[in-house]
């Protein structure tokens, strides 16, 4: 090694090491990165890039054609922004509540409670099951026939199709969301809650503050930082929801829970034929919204480190 | 010594070198029993054949269907395959027609041997159908029974057959009077008989005509109203594929439509515990046809031993070989002689038997149209679209009319997209 150094010295030595890993880098970050690019920019059923015609632009025009982009059924693809508006409305439900949960949840386990380790155990135990096992438990719970249904009819009333309709659909959906995540948060906020000095809470306790006081003027403002990771991860990870969707419901009745991502598989892998340039494309396009949602994550970081 | 032992080595090595020549790689899922009969009957191949060895590797179903055309497309792939989408995977097809008795062929399997081919020029062999089906109706005859409705006619028609089975399922407290797989492939045969053309007169496809509209806007109404079984459809998203073969087992359809290759699934899973029994294709103004469909052994081009691929698929092909498969698979023959003689299926119990020759006596009602949606290579662009757009209109997520027009615009884009 010595040898080789003074060989080729020790600028270039540095390549020695990073060759190999930039090999594999690229062979499975970049290189399919470009061919998506190359996908997205030609036509036709043919799998093989070579044998592919260049379409330009033409698959991203097809996407974005739309009379009146608030009303999917007029758009060329009305199933991408069908897909597309359901991913915005998922997102912001799903983010939104499972935030307060996990925070709420947070609190309360951060506090002096009997079985506080068994509690938070519980509350983490859905993380660690598999999205498709979680899918199952749920549709099992949920069919017509299901636990729930079961119950409802012992104790004297109807059972209700839950997931037959496009509004109690996309509600399980976004419950079923939260009860599987939901854990995941609370740990990160429960950390970000207990790395909060306690002389501060001893300092308004002195000052007779009062609790809300205390959650609203110390707890939230100092919890702030990690709230930005977990809001922006929440985010990221809403937007790329695919298996315990695909598997609860298959993005139905009809694409009442389809997601983007859903829509770039079908697309390209599942219906026939396989319109991979469409699927291509569709994915680009959710990268831009992914890479929009990780800048504004490096900004904010940024932001309130400096604060 | 020495000698002998390396002479000896030397005649080892290369006889297994001439085995391992003509060893093929057959792809191959099942539906009951295809894969596991076809092993047995290649025993004998192997006998009259002994430089030819074919393994057949057992698959699920998915994997023909996603992970064969990505392989084929690659340059990868099996020998042989036995497959369902018959005119999309056209451009691997080996051609068999220069090491067979074309006449023979074109005799027995001729109905269907342009379901593999690329238009109406292309007058290659490239496949056999190990299995044909017909898409049909399974009627619950116990429930008829109790509920003292009368079968429908074998010329009944959708209606008829609509208001007898919610009598019977009003009569016998059963949930659903009716079911229809999740399917545009089970779909095109009642739209074909109610008028729908498929293709417009210069052979492109067109499929939402007003007899195509008719069933559609029957089926949507139904599936509203409770006649058709809701869960079938509307529970699924995409153009994801259901039946509802376990509701009828399980007793709780009256009528349910579906195919042939539901038979040994329901001799077995129902047994004794009611009478069923096939009652085809119900009519509309024009027709009272199923849809022609099924599986196929083919070969592929990119093989190293095409004659030995021809060899194999010949050998499925003769007559007595063949009507041991069917027998043995309890499927409906393609084989006209065969057909023409009609099997016994003696493995089949009665329920069983008479189901199958009341799918093989179907086959003579199957309409041109049908044969024709059957061998159009993009069908199942068409079949998927129907689907997905089909049950929009059920869920209300665009109108019938908002439906059926983006079903057309979802074949043509199909069509656009093969052109390219």
């Amino acid at each position: 090694m010595a040898a080789l150094q003074r060989r080729i010295g020790p600028a270039r030595f540095a390549w020695v090491f990073l060759v190999p890993n930039l090999v594999i880098f690229g062979a499975f970050t970049y290189l399919p990165i470009a061919l998506n690019l190359v996908y997205a920019t030609t036509g036709g059923l043919a799998v093989l890039p070579g044998e592919r015609s260049f379409v330009g632009l033409e698959n991203f025009a097809s996407l974005l054609d739309c009379k009146n982009y608030l009303d999917p059924s007029s758009c060329s693809k009305d199933l991408f922004w069908r897909a597309l508006f359901n991913t915005a409305r998922f997102v912001a439900l799903q983010v939104g509540f499972m935030i307060l949960f996990a925070l709420i949840t947070a609190l309360v386990l951060d506090r002096k409670i009997r079985g506080r380790g068994f509690f938070r155990g519980v509350f983490f135990y859905p993380v660690l099951l598999s999205p498709v096992v979680v899918a199952l438990v749920w549709r099992w719970i949920l069919q017509r026939e299901g636990v729930l249904n079961a119950w409802l009819v012992a104790m004297g009333g109807e059972p209700v199709l839950w997931l037959m309709d496009a509004g109690w659909s996309f509600f399980w959906v976004v419950f079923v969301s939260i009860w599987a995540h939901m854990g995941f948060y609370t740990l990160i906020l429960l950390a970000g809650l207990q790395a909060i000095p306690k002389d501060v809470y001893e300092a308004a306790e002195m000052d007779a503050a009062s609790p809300w006081r205390v959650l609203t003027r110390i707890t939230l403002p100092l919890l702030m930082p990690t709230m930005l990771v977990v809001i922006v991860l929440a985010l990221i990870k809403g937007v790329q929801t695919f298996d315990e969707i695909y598997v609860l419901t298959g993005g139905g009745p009809g694409s009442a829970t389809m997601l983007i991502v859903q829509y770039i598989y079908e697309t390209g892998f599942a219906a026939q034929p396989r319109l991979y340039g469409l699927a291509a494309a569709a994915s680009l396009l959710l990268a831009g919204l992914l890479m929009i949602l990780t800048l504004l994550q490096l900004r904010l970081n940024r932001k309130s480190y400096r604060g | 010594m020495r000698t002998g032992w390396i002479g000896a080595a030397a005649l080892l090595l290369g006889a297994q070198t001439a085995w391992a020549a003509t060893e093929l790689r057959f792809m191959c899922y099942q539906d009951g029993n295809e894969c596991d009969v076809a092993k047995v009957l290649l025993e004998d191949f192997h006998k009259a054949n002994p430089d030819i060895r074919v393994t057949v590797d057992t698959v699920p179903y998915k994997a023909i269907l996603e992970s064969l055309p990505v392989q084929l497309a690659a340059g990868q792939g099996p020998d042989l395959a036995r497959v369902t989408d018959l005119g999309g995977l056209n451009k691997y097809y080996l051609d068999i027609a220069p090491f067979v008795n074309a006449a023979y062929w074109e005799e027995n399997f001729g109905t269907t041997l342009p379901w593999f081919r690329s238009g109406p020029a292309d007058k290659g062999i490239y496949g056999m159908m190990t299995q044909l089906t017909i898409t049909g109706a399974f009627v619950n005859k116990t429930l008829f029974d109790q509920a003292k409705v009368p079968l429908p006619g074998p010329e009944a028609s959708w209606d008829q057959w609509a208001e007898a089975t919610r009598a019977v399922a009003k009569a016998t407290q059963t949930r659903f009077p009716m079911a229809i797989d999740r399917s545009g492939h089970r779909v095109g045969g009642p739209a074909i008989s109610y008028g729908a053309r498929i293709f417009a007169a210069d052979g492109t496809p067109r499929l939402a005509d007003d007899g195509f509209k008719a069933f559609m806007a029957k089926l949507v109404a139904w599936t509203k109203d409770g006649t058709m079984a809701r869960d079938v459809w509307v529970s699924q998203g995409g153009a994801a594929y259901q039946d509802a073969a376990q509701e009828f087992i399980n007793g709780r359809v009256v009528y349910y439509y579906s195919g042939s290759w539901q038979t040994g699934r329901f001799e077995k899973a129902i047994g004794d515990a009611f009478d069923w029994e096939v009652v085809g294709s119900p009519c509309g103004p024009a027709a009272c046809t199923g849809m022609p469909g099924g599986a196929a052994l083919v070969g592929f081009k990119r093989t190293a031993a095409p004659q030995a691929v021809a060899k194999v698929v010949d050998f499925f092909a003769a007559e007595p070989v063949h009507a041991q498969l069917i027998e043995r698979t309890k499927n409906v023959p393609a084989h006209k002689a065969i057909a023409a003689k009609g099997l016994a299926y003696p493995d089949a119990s009665p329920a069983g038997r008479k189901a199958l020759q009341a799918w093989s006596r179907q086959v003579a009602k199957v309409s041109p149209v049908a044969y024709a949606y059957q061998g159009y290579p993009l069908n199942r662009a068409m079949f998927n679209a129907t689907v997905t757009r089909v049950t929009q209109a059920m869920v209300g997520e665009l109108s019938f009319d908002d439906a059926m027009a983006k079903l057309d615009a979802d074949v043509a884009e199909a069509v656009a997209q093969a052109k390219k």
